[in-house]
């Protein structure tokens, strides 16, 4: 096997000592050893300035809902009369909402069940669609047809009438919500995974290393689950995008989790008889922040998209 | 052509077929029988039964399953036993409104979409792409009742332009024409998020198309610039949106239920709320359904269209 790090001086033998070749900038391009996919999708990643705003927008809502408790205290657990509807000011920086709880402390404790079920019902969603696709494409025939047909009867519903079906039942805490934004998401990994491991299966690098005696689970573990799991990477991010923002339809149709349990979704559905009433603060920072998770998600999604996808990548 | 559609339209058949077993089996699943929505939570179980074997509610899923699609397949969606109404009359009362709300959004949103998406494409990496691409990225990640409710705040409150919620007077699609203040923001909010994921695939579709041979033949035989954008590249850079309104409209069906709930607009989203709260489950069986059959029949239409509209594309 030719080893690539060697200098070009010694391939060359008849330039060694005579004319010095600058081991930086060889003729016919870098000869130095190509860093591992992963690493060249990092640093496209990092190259991408909005993705790293974006992933930096994630890190700070999730330090902000799960830490900002310890520092900031506040009661959200018994409901004070006496302090209903506060504007901003004072000891509550962004008042008080109809229930007498500070709206700031309320916003950490929203968010960390919003960031929650985000993650979870994508973590569902993922592992669920990704088994039913990869079984799918790699049994191939009959079982392949099948189980198709069964996903596009799922994918011709409407499905957020199947979720709201569900949630007149299931919808009182984060797991609830969870599963059944999971039962509605896990269609797209299953498909996208479906049509990786199809494409993937009679790629020519595939087809090289069957010849050069691959076993089964070597195919499998070496080459076709890293290749496969570019594709599922990048949906994980979009699903937390889409499962945030389904969990505020079912706040705002009033399938929120139990009281006094609150998720950004619950809040931000109540927010229409605030905004009548012209109390903005339980409005618009709570909406802000939800865009602005969603937003964060969807910017890494897209910029992963760019970055592991070797085919549009610029290196 | 005609025998590709009829093959198609047998699948479709299939699956719509498909979706009402589906979508009966899990609301039999997590409500047997609608008596409890009829004669109240604390009914009693000897009224109970006379109920469900007077509306044969007492058979076995099976056969209550097979009389249902057997009742479907002659276009009969039963009766609301809570509004007192056969669901079919519900859906006409209501359908026309829906489709106007909904028809009226989304071509609103491809006659925004597609000049801006052209225009963000052609004027590539200027401010002014930059400010559009920012703010579609801002849309398409706000839930659609939350854009709602700041159109409201800014143009029925602060502005008190329009209506913040639709008034009861409007009662047919006909009304929503001879009143359009009403209408204007429910519209507005739904085509706002469309506008923000349609002129996302055209900019990227005109900007494919920009670097095509084509366009440069066009230019280089001395068209100007208004006879290459609007002869040559419009057409071919719109081709993706046939696709895309015939896949959008799952996603047109979830927003038109969230805007009817948030402006309280009559309509067949509001309906299935109501139905929701109600288990008014002949009409939650009969909008899922329908919902399925225009999701699969969209599918199908955007097929067709396309290979109209691009003789590159042939039907398999």
């Amino acid at each position: 096997m030719p080893d690539s790090t060697r200098p070009l001086a010694d391939i060359q033998p008849g330039l060694a000592g005579t004319v010095s070749v600058p081991p930086t900038a060889p003729e016919g391009g870098d000869v130095h050893v190509t860093a591992s996919g992963w690493k060249l999708a990092l640093r496209e990643f990092l190259d991408n300035r909005l993705a790293v705003v974006g992933f930096a927008v994630i890190v700070f809502f999730v330090l902000f809902c799960f830490v900002g408790p310890l520092v900031y205290h506040t009661n959200q657990s018994l409901t004070n009369p006496l302090i209903t509807d506060l504007h901003p000011g004072g000891a509550h920086p962004l008042g008080t909402d109809e229930n007498g709880f500070d709206e700031l402390g309320r916003i950490m404790k929203g968010g960390q069940t919003a960031l929650e079920i985000g993650f979870f019902s994508a973590f569902i969603a993922t592992v669920v669609g990704t088994l039913y696709g990869a079984i799918s494409g790699l049994a191939g025939g009959i079982v392949d047809g099948i189980m198709m047909r069964i996903l596009d009867v799922f994918l011709s519903i409407p499905l957020l009438f199947i979720v709201l079906v569900l949630a007149t039942k299931y919808h009182s805490t984060v797991l609830d919500e969870s599963a059944i934004i999971g039962a509605y998401t896990w269609l797209i990994p299953a498909r996208l995974v479906r049509g990786e491991v199809l494409t993937l299966r009679v790629r020519d690098f595939v087809s090289a290393a069957r010849v050069m005696g691959s076993g089964r689970g070597r195919l499998v573990y070496r080459h076709l689950i890293p290749n496969a799991l570019s594709v599922v990477i990048v949906n994980i991010t979009f699903q937390v995008a889409d499962a945030i923002i389904i969990l505020a339809f079912l706040g705002f149709l009033g399938f929120g989790l139990q009281y006094p349990a609150t998720s950004w979704g619950d809040m931000l559905g109540n927010a229409q008889q605030y905004v009548s009433s012209g109390y903005w603060w339980l409005v618009y920072p709570v909406g802000g922040c939800l865009v602005a998770v969603v937003l964060a998600a969807n910017l890494i999604g897209d910029a992963l998209r760019d970055a592991l996808d070797v085919r549009i990548r610029r290196r | 052509m005609i025998g590709y559609v009829l093959r198609r339209l047998a699948v479709a058949v299939i699956v719509v077929i498909g979706i009402a077993i589906f979508t009966f089996l899990l609301l039999h699943w997590l409500q047997p029988s609608p008596v409890y929505a009829v004669l109240g939570p604390k009914a009693q179980p000897a009224a109970v039964a006379v109920w469900n074997r007077q509306h044969g509610y007492d058979r076995s899923e099976l056969a209550q399953m097979i009389s249902y699609l057997g009742k479907l397949a002659h276009l009969n969606f039963g009766y609301s036993y809570k509004l007192d109404q056969s669901v079919g009359a519900l859906f006409n009362e209501n359908a026309g409104r829906s489709a106007y709300l909904t028809g009226a959004a989304l071509v609103l949103s491809l006659i925004v979409a597609m000049p801006l998406g052209i225009w963000q494409a052609v004027k590539r990496n200027s401010v002014g792409d930059y400010a559009a691409t920012t703010l579609n990225f801002v849309l398409y990640s706000m839930p659609s009742f939350f854009l709602g409710l700041i159109l409201i705040q800014i143009f029925a409150l602060d502005l008190n332009i329009f209506p913040p919620t639709v008034s009861d007077s409007i009662t047919t699609a006909g009304q929503a024409f001879t009143h359009p203040l009403q209408l204007t923001l429910p519209i507005l909010t739904l085509a706002g998020i469309n506008i923000a994921s349609f002129s996302r695939y055209m900019r990227s579709s005109a900007l494919d198309n920009l670097a095509q041979d084509y366009i440069r033949l066009a230019r280089a035989k001395g068209l100007s610039e208004r006879a290459v954008l609007f002869r040559h590249l419009l057409r071919n850079a719109c081709l993706p949106m046939i696709t895309l309104t015939g896949l959008s409209i799952p996603t047109l069906l979830a927003g038109n239920l969230l805007i009817e709930v948030l402006f309280n607009f009559p309509g067949l989203g509001l309906l299935f709320y109501n139905a929701l709260g109600n288990s008014d489950y002949n009409i939650l069986l009969a909008y899922t359904v329908l919902g399925g059959v225009l999701t699969v029949l969209g599918n199908l239409a955007a097929d067709v269209a396309v290979t109209v509209a691009d003789p590159r594309v042939r039907l398999a």
